[in-house]
């Protein structure tokens, strides 16, 4: 075997690709209805916003650090501009920038404090996500609200949609999944292609290092976290769009949702090691899981324990392998 | 054109009241191997970071190749040819031989995008200048560390280097690696490189240096001719005070019963048929290269694995060694080399440090301890230990390497011990502390208590240990009393193949 495919046969991103394609199957022989043109639409549409999240929450992981206050953000930012925008202007590109503006300003909040005095990246996103839901309920007395005919034709724009013959069901696929593609096309670009990228790698690796390096740690730290939280504002706004209508608290609780799928695909929780793609099929996968679970017949209640296991024995899975790479013995015996 | 690349003269530096600098020479010749000793804390690091501008001096004068430098950024530094290479090398595990050779480079041309060949041109440049053979494309965390040492060395190669500066760069290799390293170092002088060599080991200096200055608290004691030296002075210059190491003399008692018996012990990729037996009051070295099993081997007697076969006897009976419980149960203590990762708690006080294997006997019913107790142990060891400290409410890692070996050993001399193990015992540790580790050891043994030593420096074992067995891919290929015994002889069945 070469040293190529050996590699591959190592990754991670192998491995969840199989379940996913053997969750797939299995759906498919118990229900008939996993390939079909809407259900994969669907999954893609409950895949869009939760995966755009993770490419934020992967940069971060990869410096070593960690983003709880993106749903907060992501939330304040839609409200706002949902409720104070749709009288003033009816161009969306408007919503969107002040959306991201609004983000990027918590983003860059969180940066500085954690880029300048080193606190844990824990405390301080749960610190500003707090201070987030605090002023969307406090000073905009956040309810649900109807979203404006701009945002609505948004949501409403399509690429195609797919019918299900059999069951006369049909979903669209929204024109924001160009977005998503875009975005994770960005976040490789960033990741890979830049020094920036690898200046993100360098400290999840090594801070000391990559200061000594010539890394501008501190700036790389700040355009992380602003990364993150403008990418939230805009996400934000998008999740509106799908669900045409203002959900304020619909967001809750997706931090550890994408925390989990980053570390479900591979990327280390404690920095230094994490792809877009896998990302993506952490992601792909607890996307498929929560989705088809109906398809099997079982009750929503038990998706979300269901979910819980997957993350559980995926990530024991990988703790187990780095525990026994670690124990493992590998003194050359004399050949007897 | 000056001779010397590094002129330092009466160089000071403070923080807040603390001297680290009071006035310290330093003079490099050109294409010297330059030796830079001294005991942790008296200034080494902080010349070091003067001369790579990351301290400003509050007094003196810096000459980098007959240019003086009052105030010196990083940036002049590198570009007047100093580099450093960092104890810990700096290097990043998670990404590739390639990316580590490469990204400083880059970063210092202002480029904003990668590119995967530029890269490998780079790297590949880097790696010939010291005909370094590696796969580019490997992680680096997956390579030893006298890999990631080369692959340091070959970054700094990159911006012409007229002076590298290596901060202990034996520590944490095998002598056939150091000595590879040497060769390294005698090519790059042949190229005019000048070498500041910053380490602890005399033989070293002897090796590879040309001449020599000293530190103690921040002033110099010592500089000359590296041929002018002897082990006394140079321990003088360090410590400051006179060393004089004690052979240890052992005599076995006749009928005295072996306090450890391996037979025929096994553990796949790890040893195999290991015989060996351990009088009252002896200690033992073990000696070897990383990989030869010699760990292992101590680490099944303590229970960290469960060998496959054989038999332990202890004080002649024999016991299983499951884990690290029956290890503990039978009496076997064991000190690792990385105690700050294996054998402390280092946020934790020193008194809980040392107490915490007796804890389940010192705890009354309900579990609540009898602190008073456990003071009083406490401070007994360490009085009789003298470990310097402050306080033993205070928190592990407020001492020193040595003192923190220290109060590892006392954790376990608390219990009876059968065995005691020593797993590189003074890696990393001054001198000073070194002598003082390797007395109470003796003195231990001489009190009954039967010590294994494991260790790469091979006079230490032969000037500490009574006995010596040399271990090769997991077999005991020399046993013998280490009077008859000498250091190249031993060196030799370490390495042979």
């Amino acid at each position: 075997m070469n040293n190529k495919t050996k590699k591959i046969l190592h990754s991670s991103e192998f491995y969840v690709g199989i379940i996913i394609i053997l969750f797939c199957m299995l759906i498919q022989v118990r229900s008939g209805q996993f390939f079909t043109g809407n259900n994969l639409v669907d999954i893609i549409r409950s895949f869009t916003i939760p995966v755009m999240f993770c490419v934020g929450e992967l940069m971060v992981l990869i410096s070593g650090g960690v983003d709880c206050s993106f749903p907060a953000i992501a939330s304040l930012s839609m409200f706002v501009v949902c409720k104070y925008l749709e009288d003033v202007t009816t161009n969306p590109l408007l919503f969107f920038v002040v959306a991201a503006l609004i983000g990027l300003a918590f983003g860059v909040l969180n940066g500085v404090i954690i880029g300048k005095y080193r606190f844990p990246a824990l405390i301080v996103t749960l610190g500003t996500s707090s201070i987030c839901w605090g002023v969307m309920q406090g000073v905009f007395q956040s309810r649900e609200y109807p979203l404006c005919a701009t945002l609505l034709a948004v949501g409403k724009a399509k690429l195609f949609t797919a019918t299900n013959a059999e069951t006369g069901l049909s979903s669209d696929l929204p024109m924001i999944t160009i977005f998503m593609v875009l975005l994770l096309l960005l976040g490789w670009f960033i990741l890979n292609k830049t020094m920036l990228g690898r200046g993100i790698y360098a400290i999840g690796g090594d801070i000391i290092a990559a200061k000594r390096a010539g890394f501008n740690v501190f700036g790389t730290t700040v355009f992380i976290y602003a990364f993150s939280g403008m990418m939230a504002g805009i996400i934000g706004v998008f999740r509106a769009c799908m669900l045409q209508a203002v959900h304020p608290n619909n967001l809750e609780g997706l931090e550890m949702t994408a925390i989990a799928a980053c570390v479900l695909g591979g990327v280390s929780i404690t920095g230094g090691k994490g792809t877009v793609l896998q990302a993506c099929l952490g992601m792909a996968l607890l996307t498929v899981v929560s989705n088809s679970l109906i398809l099997l017949g079982i009750s929503t209640h038990w998706q979300n324990v269901v979910t819980g296991l997957i993350i559980i024995a995926g990530t024991a899975a990988t703790a187990i392998q780095n525990q026994k790479n670690a124990k493992k013995l590998a003194v050359k015996l004399t050949e007897s | 054109m000056s001779d010397y690349i590094i002129r330092a003269k009466g160089i000071k530096k403070y923080f807040g009241g603390v001297k680290a600098l009071d006035g310290v020479d330093l003079e490099i010749k050109k294409g010297e191997v330059h030796c830079l000793a001294g005991e942790n804390g008296c200034g080494k690091s902080t010349i070091i970071n003067v001369i790579s501008g990351f301290y400003t001096p509050d007094g003196g004068e810096l000459e980098i190749d007959g240019v003086s430098y009052p105030k010196m950024t990083p940036q002049q530094s590198i570009a007047a040819g100093i580099q450093v290479i960092y104890q810990d090398l700096s290097v990043f595990p998670n990404l590739t031989v390639m990316e580590n050779l490469a990204l400083n480079m880059e970063l210092a041309s202002g480029k904003k995008f990668v590119s995967k060949k530029r890269f490998r041109e780079i790297a590949k440049e880097a790696v010939a200048k010291i005909n370094f053979e590696i796969d580019l494309d490997e992680k680096v965390e997956n390579l030893s560390v006298a890999d990631k040492q080369l692959i340091a060395i070959s970054r700094a190669l990159l911006n012409n280097a007229k002076l590298i500066i290596m901060d202990e760069p034996t520590t944490a290799i095998t002598k056939k690696e150091v000595r590879a390293l040497f060769n390294v170092i005698r090519d790059l002088q042949k190229q005019n490189i000048a070498i500041l060599f910053v380490s602890h080991k005399l033989d070293e200096v002897f090796e590879i240096a040309e001449r020599f200055t000293i530190f103690r608290n921040g002033k110099n004691t010592g500089a000359g001719d590296a041929s002018e030296l002897t082990q006394e002075k140079f321990t003088y210059y360090m410590t400051g005070r006179e060393i004089k190491e004690t052979p240890f003399i052992y005599e076995e008692k006749p009928g005295a019963k072996k306090v450890l018996e391996l037979k025929n012990l096994n553990l796949k990729n790890g040893f195999k048929n290991v015989n060996l037996s351990l009088g009252e009051g002896e200690i033992l070295g073990i000696t070897g290269l990383l990989g030869s099993g010699r760990t292992e081997l101590v680490q099944a007697l303590f229970g960290y694995h469960k060998a496959d076969s054989g038999e332990i006897y202890i004080r002649g009976k024999k016991v299983q060694i499951n884990s690290v419980k029956d290890g503990i149960k039978n009496g076997i203590g064991y000190v690792p080399p990385e105690r700050i990762v294996e054998g402390v708690f280092l946020p934790q006080s020193i008194k809980q440090n040392i107490s915490i294997e007796k804890w389940d006997e010192w705890a009354g019913p309900l579990g609540i301890m009898n602190e008073k107790k456990i003071e009083e142990v406490v401070n007994d060891w360490v009085k009789k230990l003298r470990i310097k400290l402050h306080s033993i409410e205070d928190p592990m890692n407020t001492l020193s390497g040595g003192n923190q070996q220290k109060c590892v050993l006392a954790k376990w001399l608390i219990l009876d011990l059968n065995v005691l193990i020593l797993n590189g015992p003074t890696v990393g540790v001054d001198i000073g502390a070194k002598f003082d580790i390797y007395e109470l050891v003796k003195s231990l043994a001489a009190n009954g208590l039967s010590v294994i030593i494991i260790s790469d420096d091979i006079p230490e074992i032969l000037s500490n240990c009574n006995r010596v067995v040399v271990m090769r891919r997991g077999e005991i290929v020399k046993e013998g009393l280490t009077k008859d015994m000498d250091e190249a002889s031993l060196a030799e069945f370490a390495v042979a193949d």
